[in-house]
């Protein structure tokens, strides 16, 4: 979903630059409280998993591909300021040094791909965490919803801020229509990978999951009143 | 139950991404993304210009920007961690 210069115009990138300033600053403050001994370690982790990640376009048929976003799996991971802040990392470099991503769009990527994506995924997160049973297996299912879900909103925040600045002229309902359908089937392949990922890291260590601190706090104080 | 050592993890998660960056980028789907098709259908694909980057996906290039993600969020968390503990002191 990288947004290349041109499809935008100026006072609107201008604008999508600014909160996506707005929102860096806001993530690093967060970070520094979500980053202690257990955080650290993951989030170069994170970033470079989603780098990597995001180079495998999977076909989603009609002759079109997409790849993972990640903000879910990011803030379920390492916490949803330092996972903007991962993300944010990722986004710069592509622009910059493999020039995926449009210079002057770079703040759109940024809130459309990284803010929109984290606060979606970690809400919904939060929710379905809230509806489950309270356990570690949940974590990766709840994880995968929220992935399932940013997706077509950020696709949508696209056509919120085309409606604003888009460049031509065109159906905006039909755009809409569009960018939801086709990224709904893109946010299968995010639900899936984010619940692999994950998974698979809550399977070996859950201690490291930000997302399962909740569950597992709760299981430590049953035992502890089982032990009385 | 043998617990999984943190470094373990670590190096394991970003092999796996070194090995999906050079490797696995060669399986990539060559169709355009959702946003590009959907701009090729609906008549604004050719409002978008390229600019020039000094790399491409795939192969080394790949690990190169790997490499470059990594290095740039372990000083950022460094540098964060310091700012918290000079805090809390």
């Amino acid at each position: 979903m990288h947004v290349p210069d041109g499809f935008l115009d100026a006072p609107t990138s201008v604008a999508t630059g600014a909160v996506a300033a707005v929102g860096i600053a806001i993530a690093l403050r967060g970070a520094r409280r979500e980053l202690d001994d257990r955080t650290a370690p993951l989030a170069g982790l994170v970033a470079t998993f989603v780098f990597a990640t995001q180079m495998i376009n999977f076909p989603v048929g009609a002759g079109t591909s997409g790849h993972l976003l990640g903000g879910a799996l990011a803030a379920v991971l390492v916490g949803p300021y330092t996972g903007l802040l991962c993300l944010s990392v990722v986004f710069v470099v592509q622009c910059l040094l493999f020039a995926d991503g449009g210079i002057t769009a770079l703040g759109t990527n940024i809130l459309l791909m990284g803010i929109v994506t984290v606060v979606v995924g970690w809400a919904l997160f939060k929710i379905t965490q809230a509806v489950l049973p309270k356990r570690v297996s949940m974590v990766a299912p709840a994880a995968a919803i929220g992935a399932l879900l940013s997706v077509p909103v950020a696709s949508l925040a696209f056509v919120g801020l085309y409606a604003v600045g888009g460049s031509v002229d065109i159906s905006l309902g039909a755009l809409a229509t569009a960018m939801v359908g086709v990224h709904t089937l893109i946010g299968i392949g995010e639900a899936l990978i984010t619940f692999l990922a994950v998974g698979s890291i809550a399977a070996v260590r859950p201690d490291l999951v930000y997302g399962a601190r909740p569950v597992l706090a709760q299981r430590t104080l049953v035992l502890k009143g089982a032990a009385r | 139950m043998t617990k999984v050592s943190t470094r373990w993890l670590v190096v394991a998660g970003i092999a796996v991404a070194l090995l999906v960056a050079g490797i696995g980028s060669r399986y990539a789907s060559g169709d355009p993304d959702g946003l590009t098709k959907v701009s090729q259908d609906h008549g604004f694909a050719s409002a978008g210009t390229s600019h020039d980057g000094p790399f491409a996906y795939g192969g080394w290039s790949g690990v190169v920007g790997v490499v470059a993600v990594l290095a740039i969020v372990l000083v950022l968390v460094l540098f964060l961690r310091r700012r918290r503990s000079s805090d809390e002191a």
